[in-house]
């Protein structure tokens, strides 16, 4: 017997293709994304008012004592100068993050530019700047940066310039091959593109920049905190930022050794550095990982 | 004889990330007795494969089974714990995935995974489960059912694999198999062999089934009931010579009015008038011509010495299995690769092998429609930005004609002026490819290749892109490269064919001339493999000789003879594997390309066709 | 298989072959003189001149560059601007020291982070989930320096449980100087061990939502069955490839850490190199942390090809 139920009605069958909708839908934020955004916000606040917030200048001396605090001057206490360890945070801020900027926006355009170049190139212009790359990431970051550092000598430009090096080889890795991945027909509308006859600069500009953008973004925010703690590791190691400069790393160097006299003066800024880097890596993870796990629930009983 | 099994009232809820929880499975209800095959039919987004999961108590991730029952010898699986329902999966109820290549292992050898259920439920002994692994290999038609456990999944080709999933949901002879879609991603010479070696497994063991696809001439061949999905609902059920043959249900109808049958085997070979006409027009002067191409990816040769032509207002329709080359005469005749040897020409002009070396008139005159309409639409452009794109690139239109025409040409096939403002991402599979064809005729080009432009569409949604595709041809005049894995799709729609194998073209002729009746044996085979909608077809095939030949062997590219030399029922030892076949004419414009003599072929035709008939 | 093996091996002799003239030509090829830098901007031109002859600055770069190789390659490394000592009599100790730290650190760390990666990917969504994700994600944010200072801080200041620096004594027994290096441990630990899981858990949740997994639990095969034969061999290579490269991270982490605890391994050793600019020197320790570097990665790249039947079976 054939039962006959209700169905759709002709004309909704017939067409067959329901409206699809946006699946980008939940880009809504998160409270640990808000609590990021501020954090990071606040910070760049810092940096930017750094002269009007700071009671002091970067290098005064406001006491003749060091690791001392004291209540109405200098809350957060005195550095192994005697130097206020407030304005030299505030200042620091600038430093630290301002270096770290300036170094990430340089290792992206010339990492995303030579990517795509590589990418769209091929041939001997991708094999050489993908040995060349190759032959960089063969060297522990660090190593590569003692070497350089141990060359050259120490100054602002050269610990920029090293960091954006290093950072760049990794944006290049992943810019080329993200822009490879649409080439290779799996993003059919770049062979489009290419069938129609467009150049070079339309593809990279209009078809693959687009579609690289959020993988991009997201890399920038780990290279940008990579920037920091590489840039303050120097410091540390007495290689980056010279004293007198007021740089995070710098100041946990210096008074390093109040801690064993229990001065948490060195303390406090690692913890800068900790709260900004933790900040964009919450919101590049939540940037990424914003579906839901795919794994079987029955796995997890 | 009382149910096996009983679905009462089932529910299934779904929720995208993030999102709520929304039925995507609505109330079904259906039973199957012991030894029943059951088929599951609808189309994607219906919920078939959800429900074949439900019978085993299962749901994916981002789903979960809310209401109803499942009664498996009147035990309620859905009741069951975690432990219970281990219990009956593999032992009692088997399934049979969609894709062997993803549901098998890749660090596991087969033997271990076939014979993993029968040792885990306590059913046999390891020595035990094997000697049954093997006789099943043996029962399924394997290659060397002794050795191939051995194997690790990669080992083994897509079609064996498929096969070898098979013999893992049998190994404990469970009492209902669930079988997802389980031929849907192979080609047609190799599906009937897998349909073959199912049905009768499942009639030899009187296993129940169900049987999970979109293909209706597919359940015709292997079910015994039919149970009709749209959006979580069913619409009918009944027995499969009612669905199939009397179908009431409006939505039932839809679904057969879109499939498109192959032409009969036993036409005459009267040619039409219409072939006829276009035959002048092409002698005349062909659009586009493509001499002696070879091609090839880096060391591997893809394409050997192509002859085609496409004359004005016409369809050629290019047809072979995956791996042929088919999707690279259309990458070559782009300009997207430059070919090894050989010239593309249009208008008898000779065209620059490269994109590049090619000048705007040249491109704009050939355009290029590509299979996945999801990926060839950049999701970051509005439509109106995608398709005003060619118009500034090739006809310099300014802002205001540009937006004009955009909404011209988006009535031209047949979407509201409305969408230019949209994203890619807000329209459905059909109406982006309608949005991928608009774009290929904004340049107002003399021919459009479309690489496989329905072939990831549903059936309904296809069959309204191929009348789409005709209206437009009758409007503009334009001419198609069709280029399809589906023979009926282009039996129904080209003027002329092209049969592509290993890289080769084997026949080429008026489509009329070339499948009524087909010389070539590889057109033949090609040609019996694709489904009829008719109970007993599948029967009728394995009978005739070039199916029983033509199975379980690898498509092999070789430089010398003829590619097709070993699964031709009629090749000849040490001419066709050794000379490369010359051209014979069966009449004008119809050229095979094979050893056999033309009276040869036709008296293997008739003899087949004799047998089918017996 | 060993087709593809040897291929990887000769691929990193070449990597370690290319590292060589960077690690020389960086040092080399740079504005400023060694000469220079050693006798300071003021010094007379001819008594650089003379310290140029003395070190055999005078002579081209490339010649220089062969000594340098040949001399590496039958362990001669060279003398120590700053010290005048043989560099392969200071850094032997210095060695030792680094390679213990850093092969304790590896023990406890490599287990650890497994587990935890396991365990945060089978609990997938859940808080135990959340918690270790962002529990390594605020240690993966925090500077090693600042972890030091940390414990340092916590525990050998306020608490007063373990020594703030480590005091190495050739006569200690195992426990005592592990005592004395627990801190330093502690720090590489948490540098390595965050990255470690997290990229475990990613890899196994990978894994697990694969379509045979699925097929394990409609046959009906028990949790641990899955995740012991069905999961783990497939999730091993990525594994191996996680832990390789974050050992591989170790030698920048113990950078950091000698020099905060002031323990006299190789790393602090380059590190004051480099202040110094004892050039032959950085170029040695450059080159021994370069090639281990290296060697981590091909050993991993192996590995991952033996543990991988569609790699260990092509040709």
């Amino acid at each position: 017997m054939t039962t006959n139920m209700s169905g759709p009605t002709e004309t909704t069958a017939s067409s067959g293709e329901s409206d699809g909708k946006i699946k980008d839908s939940n880009l809504r934020l998160t409270t640990t994304a808000w609590i990021a955004i501020l954090i990071l916000v606040f910070w760049v606040g810092v940096a930017v008012f750094a002269p009007f917030l700071a009671p002091y200048g970067e290098g005064d001396m406001v006491s003749m004592e060091s690791f001392k605090v004291v209540e109405e001057s200098s809350f957060l206490g005195t550095d192994y100068l005697g130097r206020d360890v407030l304005s030299r945070i505030i200042y620091g801020a600038r430093m630290t993050l301002g270096l770290a900027l300036i170094a990430t926006i340089l290792s992206f355009s010339t990492g995303i530019v030579l990517g795509f170049v590589a990418a769209i190139s091929r041939g001997w212009v991708d094999q050489i700047l993908s040995r060349s790359v190759d032959a960089i990431m063969a060297f522990p970051s660090i190593m590569l940066a003692l070497i350089i550092i141990g060359g050259v000598g120490t100054s602002l430009p050269v610990v920029i310039f090293t960091v954006a090096m290093i950072d760049a080889t990794r944006v290049f890795r992943l810019s080329r091959a993200r822009a490879l991945a649409l080439d290779a027909s799996v993003m059919e509308y770049v062979n489009v593109a290419e069938a129609r006859g467009e150049g070079v600069t339309w593809i990279m500009l209009q078809e693959i920049l687009p579609n690289t953008i959020v993988p991009l973004a997201a890399e920038f925010g780990i290279r940008y905190t990579f920037a920091i703690l590489f840039i303050s590791s120097l410091s540390f190691l007495g290689l980056g930022v010279q004293p007198p400069g007021a740089d995070w790393g710098v100041m946990v160097k210096e008074n390093l050794q109040g801690l064993l006299y229990g001065a948490p003066a060195a303390l406090l800024p690692a913890a800068c550095i900790t709260t900004v880097s933790v900040a964009v890596n919450l919101l590049v993870d939540w940037f990424l990982h914003r579906s839901s796990t795919t794994i079987p629930g029955e796995l997890m009983e | 004889m009382s149910d096996l099994l009983k679905v009462e009232d089932l529910w299934v809820e779904g929720r995208p990330p993030g999102g709520k929880y929304t039925p995507i499975v609505k109330g079904v209800s259906f039973s199957i007795k012991p030894g029943e095959v059951l088929a599951l039919i609808g189309e994607s987004g219906s919920g078939k494969s959800t429900i074949s999961l439900a019978m085993m108590g299962y749901a994916r991730p981002g789903c979960r089974i809310s209401k109803g029952k499942v009664l498996l010898n009147g035990e309620d699986v859905l009741a069951l714990d975690l432990k219970g329902r281990r219990d009956i999966r593999g032992s009692k109820i088997a399934y049979v995935a969609q894709s062997a290549a993803a549901a098998f292992n890749p660090s596991m050898k087969i033997n271990r995974q076939v014979t993993e259920a029968p040792i885990l439920h306590g059913i046999m002994q390891e020595n035990v489960a094997v000697e049954h692994a093997v006789e099943l290999y043996r029962r399924l038609d394997l290659p060397d059912p002794e050795s191939i456990g051995g194997r690790y999944p990669h080992q083994v080709s897509g079609g064996q694999l498929q096969r070898l999933m098979v013999a893992m949901a049998l190994s404990c002879t469970p009492e209902l198999l669930v079988l997802d879609e389980p031929t849907t991603a192979l080609d047609v010479t190799t599906q009937i062999e897998v349909l073959k070696a199912f049905k009768d497994i499942i009639r030899r063991e009187n296993t129940a089934a169900i049987y999970v696809t979109h293909d209706l001439a597919v359940v015709a061949q292997v079910a015994d009931h039919i149970v009709v999905l749209y959006d979580g609902e069913m619409m009918e059920q009944g027995s499969t010579d009612e669905i199939v043959n009397r179908p009431s249900h409006e939505y039932t109808k839809i679904l057969m009015s879109a499939i498109r049958q192959p032409p009969k085997g036993e036409g005459t070979h009267s040619d039409s008038s219409t072939a006829t006409s276009i035959e002048e027009a092409i002698s005349a002067a062909p659009l586009l011509q493509v001499s002696d191409v070879t091609a090839a990816y880096g060391q591997v040769t893809i394409l050997r010495d192509i002859d085609m032509r496409v004359g004005n207002r016409e369809t050629v329709g290019i047809i072979g299995e995956s791996g042929c080359g088919k999707s690279t005469m259309a990458q070559v005749i782009s300009g997207l690769l430059p070919p090894v040897s050989g010239d593309v020409s249009l208008d008898g002009n000779s065209l620059p092998g490269r994109v590049k070396g090619r000048n705007r008139d040249q491109l704009k005159r050939v355009q290029i429609v590509f299979q996945m309409a999801d990926v060839a639409l950049n999701p970051r452009q509005k439509i109106g930005k995608i398709l005003g794109r060619p118009l500034k690139f090739y006809h310099d239109m300014d802002q205001a004609r540009c937006k004009e025409r955009v909404g011209e040409l988006l009535e031209l096939v047949e979407l509201p002026r409305a969408f230019a403002q949209r994203y890619p991402g807000e329209l459905s599979g059909g109406q982006k490819q309608r949005v991928n064809l608009a774009r290929a005729l904004a340049a107002e080009p003399d021919v459009i290749l479309c690489d496989e432009v329905t072939s990831a569409l549903d059936t309904v949604v296809a069959a309204s892109v191929i009348k789409l595709l005709e209206d437009l041809q009758e409007k503009l005049g334009v001419s198609y490269v069709f280029i399809s894995h589906d023979l009926s799709t282009v039996a129904a729609f080209a003027n002329r064919i092209v049969v592509l194998y290993a890289g080769r073209v084997v026949e080429q002729g008026p489509t009329t001339s070339v499948l009524s009746p087909p010389y070539h044996p590889y057109t033949k085979l090609l040609l019996s493999s694709v489904p009829e909608l008719r109970q007993g077809w599948l029967e009728d095939v394995m009978e005739t000789q070039e199916a029983r030949s033509g199975i379980a062997q690898d498509v092999k590219m070789s430089a010398v003879g003829c590619p097709f030399f070993d699964r031709c029922p009629v090749s000849i030892g040490g001419v066709c594997d050794t000379q490369a076949p010359p051209k014979r004419n069966v009449a004008q414009k119809h050229e095979i390309i094979c050893h056999r003599q033309i009276d040869e072929l036709l008296s293997e035709q008739e003899m087949a066709v004799g047998a089918a008939a017996r | 298989m060993t087709y593809t093996i040897l291929h990887r091996l000769a691929l990193g002799l070449v990597t370690m072959w290319v590292v060589s003239p960077l690690v020389f030509a960086s040092t080399e090829i740079l504005p400023g003189d060694v000469a220079e830098s050693i006798l300071g901007k003021e010094a007379p031109a001819e008594v650089v001149a003379a310290m140029r002859e003395r070190l055999g600055l005078d002579r081209p770069a490339y010649v220089r560059y062969w000594d340098w190789l040949s001399g590496l390659l039958v362990g001669d490394l060279g003398v120590s601007l700053a010290s005048g000592r043989e560099i392969t009599e200071l850094i032997s100790d210095r060695l030792w020291n680094t390679v213990r730290l850093a092969a304790i650190t590896a023990v406890i760390s490599v287990p650890l982070a497994v587990i935890l990666g396991l365990v945060s990917a089978m609990k997938a969504g859940t808080l135990l989930d959340r918690t270790i994700s962002i529990g390594t994600l605020c240690v993966i944010s925090v500077p090693e320096f600042f972890m030091a200072a940390l414990l340092v801080f916590v525990f050998a200041v306020q608490l007063r449980w373990l020594p703030a620096m480590p005091i190495l004594r050739p006569d200690q027994s195992f426990l005592s100087s592990m005592w004395s290096l627990a801190l330093p441990i502690l720090t590489l630990t948490f540098a390595v061990l965050a990255h470690m899981t997290l990229m475990t858990r990613n890899a196994v949740i990978n894994v697990l939502s694969s379509a045979y997994i699925e097929m394990a639990l409609l046959k009906g095969v028990p949790n641990y069955r899955i995740i012991l034969f069905h999961a783990f061999p497939n999730a091993l290579s990525p594994i191996i490839n996680v832990i390789a490269l974050n050992l591989a991270y170790l030698v920048a982490g113990v950078v950091i850490v000698e020099t905060a605890f002031s323990y006299p391994g190789l790393a602090r050793l380059m590190v004051d190199a480099v202040a110094t600019r004892d050039i032959p020197l950085v170029q040695a320790c450059g080159m021994i942390f370069s090639v281990t570097y290296v060697m981590l990665n091909l050993f991993a790249d192996i590995l991952s090809i033996v543990s991988n039947p569609r790699l260990r079976l092509s040709q």
